[in-house]
């Protein structure tokens, strides 16, 4: 009895006490709705795995996952249709997360891409069907080890690893908050939570599942390593601004700050803080897009992935980090513009080369992918230099651009198998044109469009990324990326070449036929590259209109 | 009445499509097709001009626009038809002679496997022709010009079996070029001076315009009607042109394609009105021309390119009357429309001919063919009387106007040009005659046809066995119905034309008339175009009429060795051009070998090198990987702080 009433006195003394003192978080449910419907499918995913029998796991999952990013895409149409992307842009969820043009552009680009990538998720119609099972690319059972009985008895059992569209969902969850997080505490936490999962599915391949396990460990450290800088750097900089809020560093930066504590007036002063700090959180952000001298994990991961996962990768965090970058350097440090400026330069110019020249003498198509990858980070920091409203709305339309491109070759990457699986080694994809023409001609557009060549989308993209570089005062930056533009087409070039004027070897590999889920993948790919193209102008507008960030 | 001027053009397009990507299917009727449907646009044309002729002579330009084809603020390319009367004239001439020759063809080329093919070429080359003489503009001329270009490459090549067929037309196409560019460049020279390339606009401002810069056009131009019309310096590949079927022999490089430099010049009077230089130059590569087709057309036994440097020679006509500026614009049209009627003529005769005699077409192997082949002896005597400007004929009225207005000209120019004008009508009348002579009359110097291997290179519609003597007979009906029509048109087309100046009176509204200063009387130069007339075929007479004519040719006179051989002009092109250009791709590719391969290649190898060791940095080891991250997040941290220092 006495325990009921003590517990009594404490709800009295809860509701005696004034509101003021316990403020009840206020959240935008409405504008947070594209995270949370993903992280609501996700979990909705997690309990699938539970609960549903082993057989219906996988069209529920499939259902699942492409109803949320659909119904999340819809969502973020409707925030930006309802002005959420221009005058009514602002910061939600207590100052965590930015709903403004940027965010909502990157975040549609993220859902879309994703979308078209779960497509590659779940086909199962490319590799043979195992003991009557059809199979997808990932493991049967991730946990068994490679070729142990286990492993064995699994395939046998025809169990899939339907877990990864959960852990997809994860991924694009913290994807979509990455971009928009707007204190130092949300950018880390949206971090990880794609992070982790990415460097799960890194490990699930059905092939060569050493070399996957490899992959992900490989990533996972590395990953854990930059994450240990990036949050060496937000304590710094909480350090120096006494606030891990963007607007309220960029305050201090800009010595506009309008609370002004003794304690902060005593760090304030102290710049090495700030710049050590600044340059750890982007160093972690570096990381993430692939950029020289921090790239080295992106050739053994995207090898080892399986080959939708490095679609996926490759295009959706390339576009949320790039995201996050951005509102870093536009928001939180525009005030030391004249001090990151040259350094970015230097790694805009070392990445574009880097990138551009060791894809020479690469021979297995995902690697060369990867470096390709690695240059465009290149070319895409150029436009992050322009530091002008021309140069936000040119990532933008680069980085959605760029997706779609990659989704699509590393679709096509899928198709191309002998008995091994893929066959990702140049050499076989000698004379492929001559014997599957269609895919080669597929897959000659996308080249096409890595290398930037006119009418398609990768022309547009890096003509606008160019241009505002060039307006931004980086003229040499673009001479550089025009080299390195030159040297990259070299690969690309040599590629089609290898398809279309080699003659096939006899023991080359087949082209599967696959199911209208991966279809309608390399479709959207060559769709957008020609649209992009053909009529960039209205996507550049569409970009030109939601390159303001809130602050 | 002016919606249907595109029809003029859409139904022999319609028949091109159809033709062409109708497939086999097709085979048994395609030529009745094709045939109707040039005889479709001949009756739209024929409406169109009873519709014109009711008009006042200020109202007759109809004009037709069919859509902006690349509508850009300051360019507007526009689809869109103008039919005056000069453009009429053209229409009637194309479709109508262009309706004869498809019938024509019906039977001259049944044994062809692929005659329905040859008709969709026909086709389109009529569509061409009909697109460039209807154009509004410069920039769709030039797309019928070019059609027109293509057109008579696939049929200079339709017997693409025979390599002489396949060069022929590779030729043509490629000399064609060099005048194509004439036009190409003076397109954009227009665009730069007048901001449009419209017709009107463009003769309306040439005025105002500096000379310099109207002469630069004008020589483009010229340059131009040069590569098409087949005159001096670019006149190379007509003679070759000859491989193809003798229809299209008679209605592309006869009748109406090479006449398109001549309507090109007349249709840009304001332009040559304005540049006397240019002027004067066009009516010297006229001279010059009619001087060397005449010449050529002496020397040759073979009848189609004896036929072939008659033509170059009378368009040589046409382009110096055109460069005598308003003086002569209506005769050189009107000698281009009597041309039309007897050199197609004279064509389709040869055509005849060479149909009767297993496709020889040696004239030393004729002889004596009046009494076997009676209709086309009297249709090609009347051509022939007609081109040599017999009394009464149409060649009389077109040529001796001609040779007037040269005179006219005024000053030593007027008399240089008049005598050339002169010399040449003799000249014609010599080769003419000596084609007529050797061809249908004298004693039969018939052989037989070539043995087998031979046999495989001549025309496949030949049907005979080799070794077989030839049995001239006369054509069917319908090669020789085209025959009497184009006879009729030769005799009288002419003295219709001329007579109480209805051709005069039609015409000048469009292109304007100027009478002159002839420094002689009218009479005169008829009577002295009849004397030199008379001395030519006396001559021709004295040399093949009272002489048996040998069968194999005789050495000949140096001027004679020259003259078969087109006067030494693929000789000269040879050792200027060809040997020239050699020389000079062979030193750009010693350059490019050397210097510019040089340059490109070791920089390749050089980033190939670089890419390789670069590469051994990705070892595999993530603690390698991790080293690279500390050691560069420590160079971006000092670089950070260096800046501030800085």
């Amino acid at each position: 009895m006495s325990t009921a009433t003590a517990a009594h006195g404490l709800w009295a003394l809860a509701a005696q006490a004034p509101v003021d003192r316990i403020p009840a978080p206020h959240i935008e449910y409405a504008q947070l709705s594209p995270t949370l419907i993903v992280v609501g499918a996700a979990i909705l995913g997690i309990l699938v795995e539970a609960f549903v029998p082993r057989r219906g796991r996988y069209p529920v999952q499939v259902f699942l996952a492409v109803a949320a990013l659909a119904s999340a895409f819809a969502a973020v149409v409707g925030l930006a249709v309802s002005g959420h992307a221009g005058e009514k842009a602002q910061i939600a969820a207590m100052g965590a997360v930015a709903v403004d043009g940027p965010a909502l552009f990157l975040q549609g680009t993220i859902l879309l891409a994703s979308l078209v990538a779960v497509f590659t998720f779940a086909e199962r119609r490319l590799d043979p069907a195992a003991h009557g099972n059809r199979v997808d690319s990932f493991a049967a059972q991730a946990a068994s080890v490679p070729g142990s009985d286990s492993e064995k008895a699994a395939v046998k059992a025809g169990f899939t690893t339907t877990e990864v569209f959960p852990l997809a969902m994860f991924a694009v969850a913290g994807m979509l908050i990455f971009p928009a997080a707007n204190d130092l505490l949300t950018l880390f936490v949206a971090l990880e939570v794609f992070s982790l999962p990415l460097y799960l599915l890194c490990a699930v391949a059905r092939r060569h599942r050493l070399m996957s396990q490899e992959a992900a460990v490989k990533y996972f450290l590395l990953g854990a390593f930059s994450s240990a800088f990036l949050l060496f750097g937000i304590a710094l900089l909480y350090g120096y601004a006494g606030s891990v809020s963007y607007a309220a560093i960029a305050d201090v930066v800009d010595g506009t700050t309008a609370h002004m504590d003794p304690a902060l007036a005593d760090t304030m002063g102290n710049d090495a803080l700030l710049l050590i700090g600044g340059a750890l959180v982007l160093m972690g952000l570096l990381f993430k897009v692939g950029a020289v001298p921090f790239h080295m994990w992106t050739p053994d991961v995207y090898q080892g992935a399986p080959t939708p996962v490095t679609g996926f990768m490759a295009a959706a965090t390339k576009v949320a980090a790039f995201g996050a970058l951005l509102r870093l350097l536009y928001v939180v440090l525009p005030g030391l513009r004249w001090d990151w400026r040259p350094v970015m330069w230097g790694v805009a110019i070392v990445t574009m080369l880097a990138g551009a020249v060791i894809a020479v003498t690469q021979t297995d198509v995902k690697r060369l992918l990867a470096y390709s990858s690695i240059a465009h980070a290149g070319f895409i920091l150029a436009g992050v230099i322009a530091t002008s409203a021309e140069g936000v709305q040119s990532v933008l339309f680069y980085l959605g651009a760029y997706a779609f491109v990659t989704i699509g070759a590393f679709a096509v990457v899928t198709l191309v198998r002998d008995a091994g699986g893929e066959a990702t080694h140049l050499s076989k994809w000698a004379g492929l044109g001559r014997r599957s023409p269609l895919t080669a001609a597929v897959f000659a557009v996308f080249l096409l469009a890595f290398a930037g060549i006119p009418l398609t989308s990768g022309f547009s993209g890096k003509f606008a990324v160019f241009k505002a570089a060039a307006e931004g005062g980086a003229g040499a930056l673009v001479v550089v990326g025009v080299i390195s533009s030159a040297i990259a087409a070299f690969f690309y070039i040599r590629v089609i070449v290898l398809m279309f004027f080699s003659e096939p070897k006899a023991d080359g590999p087949t082209v599967a036929v696959p199911s209208p889920l991966t279809m309608t993948t390399i479709a959207v790919g060559v769709a957008v590259t020609l649209v992009l193209g053909l009529a960039p102008q209205y996507f550049l507008d569409l970009a030109g209109q939601a390159s303001t960030f809130v602050r | 009445m002016e919606n249907l001027i595109a029809l003029l053009v859409a139904a022999p397009l319609l028949g091109a499509a159809v033709l062409l990507c109708g497939g086999r299917r097709l085979d048994r009727a395609g030529h009745w097709l094709g045939t109707l449907l040039a005889a479709a646009s001949f009756g739209i044309g024929a409406a169109l001009f009873a519709d014109m002729l009711g008009r006042g002579a200020d109202d007759r330009t109809m004009r037709q626009h069919l859509y902006s084809w690349i509508p850009v603020e300051g360019f507007q390319a526009d689809i869109a038809f103008q039919l005056d009367q000069l453009s009429m004239t053209f229409v009637l001439l194309i479709s109508g002679v262009g309706t004869l020759i498809h019938v024509y063809s019906i039977g001259y080329m049944e044994h062809d496997e692929r005659r329905r093919r040859f008709f969709g070429y026909l086709n389109l080359f009529l569509a061409a022709m009909l697109l460039l003489v209807l154009a509004d503009n410069y920039l769709l001329l030039y797309v019928g010009w070019e059609g027109v270009g293509l057109a008579s490459y696939l049929l200079i090549g339709f017997w693409q079996h025979k390599p002489s067929a396949a060069t022929a037309a590779k030729k043509a196409f490629l000399v064609n070029r060099v005048g194509d560019m004439g036009l190409s460049i003076a397109i954009m020279l227009m665009f730069t001076t007048f901001g449009t390339f419209a017709f009107r606009p463009v003769l309306a401002s040439a005025g105002e315009t500096s000379e310099g810069m109207l002469t630069a056009i004008g020589l483009m131009l010229l340059l131009a009607a040069c590569g098409k019309s087949a005159q001096v310096p670019l006149q190379s590949w007509l003679g070759d042109a000859m491989e193809g079927p003798t229809p299209v022999s008679a209605l592309i490089h006869a009748a109406t394609m090479v006449t398109a430099g001549v309507y090109l010049i007349v249709r840009s009077g304001a332009i040559f009105n304005g540049a006397p230089d240019a002027q004067l130059v066009t009516a010297i590569v006229g001279a010059v021309t009619l001087l060397f087709g005449a010449v050529v057309g002496c020397a040759k036994d073979d009848i189609k390119k004896a036929l072939a440097g008659s033509t170059m020679s009378q368009i040589g006509y046409m382009v110096l009357a055109a460069g005598l500026g308003p003086i002569g614009y209506v005769f050189a049209i009107m000698h281009l429309v009597t041309h039309g009627f007897f050199k197609a003529g004279l064509f389709l005769g040869a055509g005849s001919v060479m149909h009767g005699m297993n496709d020889e077409v040696d004239m030393r192997k004729y002889g004596g063919l009046r009494r076997y082949m009676p209709v086309t002896f009297v249709t090609f005597g009347l051509g022939y009387l007609a081109i040599i400007g017999f009394p009464g004929l149409s060649g009389f009225f077109s040529k001796d106007r001609i040779i007037e207005a040269a005179f006219a000209k005024g000053g030593t120019e007027g008399w240089i040009l008049g005598s050339v004008a002169l010399l040449g009508a003799a000249i014609t009348a010599f080769y003419m005659t000596r084609v007529m002579l050797m061809t249908f009359f004298g004693e039969k110097r018939w052989q037989p046809a070539p043995d087998a291997d031979a046999a495989a290179d001549v025309e496949p519609s030949a049907g005979h066995r080799p070794g077989e003597m030839p049995h001239p007979h006369e054509s069917p009906k319908s090669m020789t119905v085209p025959m009497i029509v184009l006879a009729f048109g030769s005799v009288f087309a002419g003295g219709f034309f001329a007579i109480g100046d209805r051709f005069l009176n039609w015409l000048e509204p469009v292109t304007g008339y100027e009478h002159g200063h002839p420094p002689v009387s009218a009479l005169t130069v008829t009577l002295a175009t009849m004397a030199v007339l008379a001395v030519g075929v006396a001559i021709a007479w004295a040399m093949y009429g009272r002489r048996p004519v040998p069968v194999t040719a005789p050495r000949g006179s140096l001027l004679t060795r020259a003259a078969r051989r087109d006067l030494l002009q693929d000789d000269f092109n040879h050792v200027v051009l060809v040997r020239g250009g050699e020389h000079l791709t062979r030193s750009l590719v010693y350059v490019d070998h050397s210097l510019v391969d040089g340059v490109v290649n070791g920089t390749a190898a050089s980033v190939g090198g670089l890419s390789g060791r670069l590469r051994k940095l990705q070892n595999g080891y993530a603690r390698s990987y991790a080293v690279s991250m500390f050691g560069g997040t420590a160079i971006l941290i000092a670089a950070t702080l260096l800046m501030r220092a800085v």
